[in-house]
């Protein structure tokens, strides 16, 4: 069995699906890294509706608190629901059986933006629709056949695919026009897609904290490198005078 | 300099500085082509240093590796960093030796009296190639895992032994903690120490012979035949002198050292563009789902080795059986190291060679950089095709290269290098 397995990962692994990946165009997520308050946002999204399931095993609440401007008293007491401000953010869930609640434990999500892309969740995040033969009662066009539940209901309402009537090509059909809220979540359309904005920046700065930090750095590096550049043109000029 | 005597009394310092530095006849005419050895030279220490501080803080265990990688990422000072160099340094590194063969396939270098320095290279490259593939292993992501197992999995297209052997390789039956310990043991112990013995061959063998140059003429003219004002007007070492008049040469240091320099920061700034504003290069140096640590329960969607290893992973595919496939990438390697027997032509530089062998030359380095790209990419039927005639136009290089070269139609070939 082991070596037929192996076998045909040699020859078809380029090949290989699990679930064939998402091929659809995603929505541009036009997140800024410097913007505090949207990562303090993002920040409040997560703790709240995600991190119950979701652990951030590699990123600390006192490097979150410090990296977004959260007083740490403040965090302690509205962002922080497990562990010490030094430990790392740990989900409530038993892995073991969450696993058995959804198929698969729900993954960590320190880093997923560095695995699936900025754009990738911030379409994600606003694709779940109404689908009845789902366990849940959800699907997502995105990630086909999630095996979770739309945690965020409660901002969106119940997403449902729409659709509209509409002349094509000379006849009237019905066409589909996109993901449309019920309206009965807390949030307006806008809202959402702030909300949704803000806890993709989020993600994307767990993913890389240091994400500023060597920007910056980069600058002075380079800066010093130029300077350094123009020094080491004139000492090889100075040089190779003496070369006919 | 009563302290350098005592040191020279005792070690022949000053003489090994003169004869390999300060005193070493390097030809004049050396072109942005030359700059790749002493980069690679410079990214080598870069790898050596940063993976040093990386190893103070890395947990080679299936259970600890990938969350210790996070910990450099996150919790050391400058971790990042360290890593990010470290990344960026590897695919630098082949940057760097790619640009480097090519430099001597396009002038020549391995021809005679070079062929060992050529081989000593080739070896390089194959420990460089073991040693990525290894270091690749260590973060313990998705694509270590799976990117090792399809690797591994290789040799067991070997006849009779090819089962036992993949076990033996990896410790295991499956890739595990056992085979993270061993690439650990071998990826900074092993082979970078038999990098940097083979470096120091490499350029014993290369001072020996003396360097190449862009003409592929020699630069040591026999004894006497000279005259004094034609020669090169600098002091090098009696080892050179004794048997050659020397033209058309400087000492490597200061020239070659003060010109190095200005490459070496063209480079170092081009590198800090990576590590610092696209450390993953677009998932080409470091892939996406190497953020997700291995499970070996779930493959990824499209597993793809890294950049470097693309061409020759496109070759194996190329070819439709599993064991002639595995010959064709060795193949592939094995043709390079005997260039100097399968090149035949009296000149070394294509400046000098025919327009077959340029447009020969041409179309090897358009095939390889084409398949770099299929080895990338998913096998579809366009792509495979593609391959396949990139892998007849790779081999068929070398095959041609051998048919023509003995009798090739060459310009005549300078007494001097020009200027």
């Amino acid at each position: 069995m082991m070596k037929r397995f192996l076998i045909a990962l040699a020859f078809l692994l380029p090949a290989a699906v699990m679930a064939a990946p998402y091929s659809g165009p995603l929505d541009k997520a036009d997140i800024d890294q410097s913007d505090k308050a949207s990562l303090q946002r993002g920040a409040q999204i997560y703790m709240n509706f995600c991190l119950a399931c979701h652990s951030m095993q590699y990123q600390r609440y006192s490097r979150t608190f410090d990296d977004l401007g959260i007083p740490a008293d403040l965090g302690e007491e509205f962002l922080q629901f497990t562990g010490t401000p030094g430990s790392h953010k740990f989900s409530a869930i038993d892995r073991e059986a969450s696993a058995e609640w959804f198929g698969l434990a729900p993954p960590d999500l320190t880093m997923v933006a560095r695995v699936r892309g900025a754009d990738w969740l911030y379409t994600y995040f606003r694709s779940f629709y109404e689908d009845d033969s789902r366990p849940f009662g959800v699907n997502n066009e995105v990630f086909e056949n999630v095996g979770m539940p739309h945690v965020l209901q409660e901002l969106q309402g119940i997403p449902r695919k729409t659709y509209e009537r509409r002349m094509v090509d000379g006849e009237m059909r019905e066409v589909y026009v996109g993901i449309k809220s019920d309206g009965s979540g807390s949030l307006s359309e806008d809202e959402f897609d702030q909300a949704m904005l803000d806890l993709t920046n989020f993600l994307v700065y767990t993913g890389e904290p240091m994400i500023l930090e060597r920007q910056r750095m980069g600058m002075f590096v380079i800066g010093f490198l130029l300077v350094l550049l123009i020094l080491s043109i004139l000492l090889k000029k100075e040089y190779w005078r003496d070369v006919k | 300099m009563s302290f350098m005597n005592w040191i020279d009394k005792r070690i022949p310092f000053s003489n090994t500085m003169k004869l390999h530095v300060t005193e070493y006849p390097a030809p004049k005419n050396f072109n942005f082509w030359y700059l790749m050895g002493s980069l690679a030279i410079v990214v080598l220490v870069n790898q050596i240093v940063t993976g040093i501080w990386l190893t103070m803080n890395y947990n080679p265990s299936a259970e600890g590796a990938f969350a210790s990688i996070e910990y450099i990422m996150r919790d050391v000072e400058y971790g990042w960093l360290l890593r990010y160099m470290h990344s960026t340094g590897a695919s630098a590194f082949f940057v760097v030796i790619y640009l480097h063969m090519f430099r001597g396939m396009m002038y020549g270098s391995y021809q005679k009296p070079r062929e060992l320095l050529w081989i000593f290279g080739m070896l390089i490259f194959l420990v460089l190639m073991a040693e990525a593939f290894m270091g690749y292993l260590l973060p313990w992501g998705q694509m270590s895992y799976w990117g090792a197992q399809v690797i591994i999995s290789l040799f067991s297209a070997i006849p009779v032994v090819g089962d036992e052997l993949t076990t033996w390789i990896r410790g295991d039956y499956v890739i595990s903690g056992a085979t993270l310990n061993r690439f650990f043991a071998l990826h900074v112990i092993a082979l970078p120490l038999v990098i940097v013995i083979l470096v120091f061959l490499h350029l014993i063998a290369l001072h020996e012979v003396g360097s190449n140059n862009p003409e592929g003429v020699d630069n040591k003219k026999p004894k006497g035949t000279v005259k004094p004002e034609d020669q090169a007007q600098f002091k090098f070492h009696p080892r050179y002198t004794d048997k050659y008049d020397i033209v058309d040469a400087i000492p490597f240091h200061p020239y070659y050292t003060v010109k190095d320099i200005v490459g070496l920061v063209v480079f170092l700034i081009l590198c800090s563009l990576v590590i610092f504003y696209a450390p993953t290069m677009g998932g080409f140096f470091l892939e996406p789902p190497n953020f997700e640590a291995a499970d070996p329960m779930r493959t990824p969607e499209h597993i793809a080795p890294v950049w470097y290893f693309t061409p020759f992973y496109a070759i194996l595919r190329a070819v439709p059986d599993k064991l002639l496939g595995v010959v064709a990438m060795g193949g592939a390697i094995v043709m390079l190291a005997l260039l100097p027997w399968l090149d035949r032509s009296k000149a070394r530089s294509i400046r000098y060679r025919s327009t077959l062998h340029k447009v020969n030359l041409t179309q090897f380095a358009i095939s390889f950089v084409i398949l770099g790209y299929l080895g990338a990419m998913p096998a579809t039927d366009l792509y495979t095709l593609m391959a396949r005639i990139c892998t007849v136009l790779y081999f068929g290089f070398f095959i041609f290269l051998f048919l023509y070269s003995k009798n090739e139609k060459i310009k005549p070939l300078p007494e001097r290098l020009l200027k």
